[in-house]
Formats: structure tokens, C-alpha cells, sequence
């Protein structure tokens, strides 16, 4: 990692770090106006205050309450958890191309999520709040499975066989979604191959609740961990030397990490690149200390999933375009980007 | 003669000294076997599907053909081109992977996984979108054309890198150029609504596959596989390593663009018909070299009796699942070649 900047002293690197904190909120602010703005109907800004005072019309408060603002706060809650999660992998497992959606994580989650529907009459019927769940016993599974057929006896997991294990494993759960989705009637195909794209289909406040509790716990534990993270950095044996219990430390990390990407998955579908492409630019940003670089790539990451929303609503008004395609777009490039610069 | 295997991820101190062996008559078992089983497994799948028709009947519809019985029809306007179609990919897609894993000496190198079928597949969303009704011929020559920039790009980022084209290196960025690709194809389909036949398409479906496709795709594709036959002694050189095969005289680049050229016209072929099949051109080659040995004169011919069969036989697999729904062929491929592919990266030794 080169910081991009030399700092002499840790207090301006931190008083630096902070400075881009508050940039990156001001920015997500500014994403927020606009991303209300952005639909059928125009509000204008002080038409959107009275709205969220209590003082607009019944219609302006329907759009508002009931359409938009869910969407756009789960937009936010599932960029935060994708670019912590993607942070906590490539810190546990030291490979910068380490990412929920590229190592089949997400994968997993979203076949046992769409097992949970194929069950259901209607895709409305599901119980929201087992969704998360559902995606997290899927998550969890399919992390097992990837680290138990990734690792050696005599060599314990090496980076890359782990990615390409993720590869593997992510293929086969495509394959077999495929496989079951054609067995649904029609309409709920529609709504499995457009979620499978990743687009943001729970958008009313009951899928905000049922997320909510997962972020609420998951992302104050790791950013409480980051000490932890820093010295794992370090290495097995160092951080070994320095007494902290390596094994434990890595699978709560890891749990934590599969549970974020896990509830995002439940209400959003396979979002992909976002837990590359957001703990990346944070380490550019602020530097590799976990206390900095973890805020800031949540909010990274609440910006890139809020952005990519609004520019998918706003290019293709009848049509949306499912947000995981527009942050594909971005993010794909970038990975290949990382991978022609990155050593073997 | 012996040669040292060179590991391709990470030292392995105990690389045994590999045994280069040829088996003909193992070859010459393989190409007599796999060639009847494969006239059986046309007649099956001709025979079976949502009606059930005697073998007899299929007999007398493809040499005695009425055009005035329903199941004759069925049969030469259905099922006898999906079935062709499935030999032309499947051998195509086989011999693809084969000379991409000869030549770059790469165990895990393979069309769906090097970005070409993904590129093929984009080039084609595209001309759906902008040229809808643009005549087959064309679809061919531009699938050709995105096949040739998918895998430039992914040969590209892999070769920019330090330490070179490594196959992890080759398999993560076709993953992601594969990403980036079918976002963009599936944002085409939606803004376009063409979502539904490019979706199906899209996971490899033998379905829709008809005589004048056939017509237009066969040609390249015998030309292709019979140009890898001719090449096939110079592959066999390049598979010991490029500094062999120079010293043994060959001048390797003109037979690299060849060979190229050869991938990219089974590939652009095979997905412009089918749409973007995996594996079987990672899966067919490393299954024919375990039987049959490390001459390339024989794994070309022996590759394509297999992978005829392999598709064939997923076909059949894929209509008796779950009737009268069709499963796409490339998702039960898939399944089979997933836990293949994660054994071979688990091997340490490359044995080319």
C-alpha cells in the first residue's frame, strides 16, 4: 500500500483521514437531494422540506414516505454493509481482490433466499424478516464450503486458490439458480432474474427494519475491532507475537463480514464490486489504518450504491436499470484495472 | 523422455519427472466408441422430448421424409438441428479449449472462462438492440469480432501485469470482464426490452437453433476443426514450451495467430448459435489427455468426438429434467464442471 501523500505525524494523518470523513458525508448528503429529486415527480427543495416537516400534500408525503425514502435509506444501509464487509475480507484473508460478490458469497445467499420464495405463493408473501436470516445460513454455508475447499493441509489458504475456489463456487450457485428459477411461473422468474442482476427490490420501510438490526450490531463490533484488524495486517506469526488469538479473531471477523454481505444480499440481490471497489478507495484516501479506512469505506460505499440507484433511475425513467448493473459498470473495470497492477 | 514439470502456482519441491506418453490405439477406442455412441445419442435425443416418437419414425422422417406427418415434421424442423447444433458446439467449443490450453500451457484456459464467450455474447446484445433483423451471417461475423476483443482485453490485463499471464491471473480477469460484459448486454436487454430471448439465449439454450444457422455456421466450424487437425503436430511442440518448440524449428508466432484465429472462429460460431456455454472446453480437453496421452494429433480429433457428446448428452439432460420446460443447456454444463474446475485449482503441477 503507498499512502499518497507523506504525512510526517500520525496526528495530521488523522486530522486528514477526519477531513475526508466529513467531505464524503457532505457528499452523501448532496446524493440524498438529489436522489429524492429523481423520479416522475419533481420536489422542489423547499417543497421537500415542508414534505419532511409534516406540511406537504398528501401526494408529495405518498412519493416521499412511502417510495423514495425507504429506497434510498437501503440503498445507503446496503453500500455501507457490502464495503465493510468487502474491507473485513481483504484484511482477514490479506488479498486485495478479496469481495463477497467475487468469492461467492453472495452467491450462496441468494440461493437459499430464492428457495425461501420459490416456497411462497406470491414474492410478497415471503416473511421479510426471515430473509436476512435465510441469506445468512446460505452465506454462511457457502463460506464454509469456499474456505473448506480452498485450504491445505501443510499450507492453509492461499490467496489465490481462494479466489478461484470464490470463482468456482460463485458459478456453480449461478448454475443452479438457473436451473430452479425455470421451474417458477413466469412472473416470479421476472422478479428472480432482475433481483439476480442486483437490483433493489424491498423498498418500503418493513425491508429497512429487517436490515436494520443486522447493520445496527454487525458495524459498530468491526469498526470496534479495527485494532484487532490493524495487527492482523501484520501477519499470522506477528500478530501471533503481539498475543492476539489469530484463529478466533479471524472467524469472528469473517462472521461478522458474511453477515453483512448476507442482509444486504436478502434485499437487494447479488450487488457485485461494491466491497472491492469501496475499501480501495478508502486506503487511497485515508491510509490503511483500520479506524479511518472502515468509516470510510462505508461511506464509500453508501455513496457508490446511492449514486449508482439514482443514475439507474434517472437514465432509464420507465425502465430501471438494477442498480448491480450500473455498479458492474463502474466496478468491473476497476478490478481489472487492480489485477494488471497487483504483483503475482 | 522425460521433462521437468513446471509448477504453475507456487514451488511444489516434489514435481515428479512426467512421463510424455501417446496412446493411439486408446485414441483409435475413442474416436470408433465415442463416434457410436454419439450416432445413439443423436437418435435418443431426436427420438425423446415433449412427444416421445419411435426410432422407427425417425428413420423414415430423415430419408423418407412426408412433409404431410406432423412428428416428420417435429423432427427435421425441431430436433434434428438442435441436435446438429449441439455436435457442431460441442466439438467446437472442445477443440477451442484445447488448443488454448496447448498453446498457452495454461490448465485452466478456456473460451467461457477467458472472456471470449462473454464478449461474443455482447457483440451479439448489441446487435440485437441497434440492428434488430440483421441477417445471421452478420450475427457470425460480429460475434467473431467481440470474441476477438473479449479475449484481447483479458490477455491484455493479464499480460500488463508483473509476473505475467498466470492462470489465476487469466481466470479472475475473465471473471470480471465477464462481469462487466453481461452487465452491460443485460442493461442493453432491459433498455431494449429484448430481456427474454437474449436472457435464455444468454444461458446456453440449443432450442432455437435452425437449418440455415446450421447452414452458415457449419462450414467455419468443420474448416476451424480441421485447420486445428492440420496444426495439431505444431501444438503438440508448443505444449513442451515455447523454447522447445523453437529450438525444434517451429516459428511459434505464426502458429500462435493461427491458432488464435482458429479459438476465436469455434468460439464467435458456437456462442452466435447457442449463447455462452462453459466448461466444456476446460472440462473435455483434461479428460482426453488423461485418456488418450499428450499427442495433440490425437486430443483434437478425440476432443471434438467428446464434447459433441458431453453437449448432446446435456441436452438430452436438460429437456428430461423438468418437461415441458427447458433448462438451459450451459447451467447443467455448469454443474458438472464447477467441481471439475475446483479440483484442478487445487492441483498444484501443471501436466500439459
Amino acid at each position: 500500500m503507498q499512502s499518497h501523500k507523506i504525512i510526517s505525524s500520525e496526528d495530521a494523518r488523522r486530522k486528514y483521514g477526519l477531513r475526508v470523513i466529513g467531505v464524503l458525508a457532505v457528499l452523501i448528503v448532496m446524493m440524498f437531494l438529489i436522489s429524492v429529486n429523481t423520479g416522475y415527480i419533481r420536489l422542489t427543495p423547499l417543497e421537500l422540506l415542508d414534505t419532511l416537516v409534516g406540511k406537504g400534500t398528501e401526494k408529495q408525503e405518498l412519493i416521499l414516505f412511502q417510495f423514495r425514502l425507504p429506497r434510498i435509506v437501503i440503498s445507503l444501509l446496503i453500500g455501507t454493509a457490502l464495503a465493510v464487509s468487502g474491507a473485513v475480507m481483504q484484511g482477514v484473508f490479506r488479498n486485495d481482490l478479496a469481495d463477497p460478490g467475487i468469492l461467492g458469497i453472495n452467491a450462496g445467499a441468494g440461493l437459499m433466499v430464492m428457495l425461501l420464495i420459490s416456497f411462497y405463493p406470491t414474492t410478497s408473501a415471503a416473511p421479510v424478516y426471515l430473509l436476512p436470516v435465510v441469506a445468512f445460513a446460505g452465506a454462511a454455508c457457502t463460506a464454509a464450503l469456499i474456505y473448506s475447499l480452498a485450504y491445505k493441509r501443510h499450507q492453509g489458504i492461499s490467496p489465490i486458490r481462494l479466489l478461484l475456489t470464490g470463482v468456482a463456487v460463485a458459478a456453480g450457485m449461478s448454475a443452479a439458480m438457473i436451473v430452479l428459477t425455470l421451474r417458477l411461473d413466469p412472473d416470479k422468474y421476472q422478479f428472480v432474474a432482475t433481483w439476480l442482476a442486483g437490483s433493489i427490490w424491498g423498498t418500503s420501510w418493513k425491508f429497512v427494519l429487517s436490515l436494520l438490526p443486522w447493520i445496527v450490531i454487525l458495524l459498530p463490533y468491526v469498526i470496534y475491532k479495527a485494532r484487532v484488524m490493524n495487527v492482523l495486517n501484520l501477519g499470522e506469526q506477528t500478530a501471533t507475537g503481539l498475543g492476539a488469538n489469530v484463529n478466533r479473531e479471524q472467524f469472528r471477523l469473517l462472521a461478522a463480514a458474511v453477515g453483512l454481505a448476507a442482509s444486504s444480499v436478502a434485499v437487494s440481490g447479488g450487488i457485485g464490486f461494491v466491497g472491492l471497489v469501496g475499501p480501495h478507495l478508502a486506503r487511497r484516501l485515508v491510509g490503511p489504518k483500520h479506524q479511518l479506512m472502515l468509516p470510510a469505506s462505508a461511506l464509500i460505499g453508501a455513496l457508490l450504491v446511492i449514486a449508482a440507484d439514482t443514475i439507474g433511475r434517472r437514465i432509464l425513467q420507465p425502465s430501471e436499470i438494477p442498480t448491480g448493473i450500473v455498479v458492474a459498470v463502474i466496478g468491473a473495470p476497476y478490478f481489472l484495472y487492480l489485477l494488471a497492477r497487483t504483483k503475482s | 523422455m522425460n521433462q521437468q514439470a513446471v509448477s504453475g502456482s507456487g514451488l511444489d519441491e516434489k514435481a515428479k519427472p512426467l512421463k510424455l506418453r501417446s496412446r493411439p490405439w486408446a485414441a483409435t477406442l475413442i474416436l470408433i466408441g465415442g463416434l457410436i455412441a454419439l450416432a445413439l445419442g443423436i437418435a435418443i435425443s431426436v427420438s425423446f422430448g415433449a412427444a416421445d416418437i419411435k426410432l422407427s419414425v425417425v428413420w423414415t422422417a430423415v430419408f423418407h421424409f412426408n412433409p404431410d406427418i406432423t412428428e416428420h415434421q417435429i423432427i427435421r424442423e425441431l430436433r434434428l438441428p438442435r441436435v446438429l447444433g449441439g455436435v457442431m458446439v460441442g466439438a467446437g467449443l472442445a477443440v477451442a479449449g484445447a488448443i488454448m490450453q496447448g498453446m498457452t500451457r495454461n490448465p485452466l484456459a478456456d473460451s467461457g472462462l477467458m472472456g471470449i464467450n462473454s464478449g461474443a455474447g455482447f457483440a451479439l446484445a448489441v446487435c440485437f438492440a441497434f440492428f434488430p433483423g440483421l441477417p445471421f451471417m452478420y450475427l457470425i461475423l460480429y460475434s467473431f469480432v467481440g470474441a476477438g476483443a473479449g479475449a484481447g482485453i483479458v490477455y491484455g490485463v493479464g499480460s500488463l501485469a508483473k509476473g505475467g499471464l498466470t492462470p489465476a491471473r487469466l481466470v479472475l480477469a475473465g471473471a470480471a470482464l465477464s462481469a462487466l460484459l453481461s452487465a452491460l448486454s443485460e442493461g442493453i436487454a432491459l433498455y431494449f426490452r429484448i430481456g427474454q430471448d437474449l436472457a435464455f439465449w444468454y444461458a446456453g439454450g440449443l432450442a432455437g437453433t435452425k437449418w440455415f444457422q446450421l447452414q452458415i455456421m457449419s462450414p467455419w466450424v468443420i474448416a476451424a476443426i480441421l485447420g486445428a487437425i492440420v496444426l495439431s503436430r505444431s501444438i503438440t511442440m508448443l505444449s513442451l514450451g515455447e523454447d522447445i518448440a523453437k529450438g525444434l524449428g517451429q516459428r511459434t508466432g505464426l502458429v500462435k495467430l493461427a491458432g488464435t484465429l482458429i479459438v476465436l472462429i469455434l468460439a464467435g460460431a458456437s456462442v452466435a448459435v447457442v449463447g455462452a456455454v462453459g466448461f466444456v472446453g476446460l472440462i473435455i480437453p483434461h479428460l482426453t489427455r488423461y485418456l488418450v496421452g499428450v499427442d495433440y494429433r490425437w486430443i483434437i480429433p478425440c476432443s471434438a468426438v467428446l464434447g459433441a457428446l458431453l453437449v448432446v448428452g446435456g441436452d438430452l439432460t436438460a429437456r428430461m429434467i423438468n418437461p415441458p420446460h427447458e433448462t438451459p443447456v450451459g447451467a447443467i454444463i455448469a454443474l458438472i464442471g464447477v467441481p471439475f474446475f475446483l479440483y484442478l485449482a487445487r492441483k498444484e503441477r501443471r501436466e500439459l
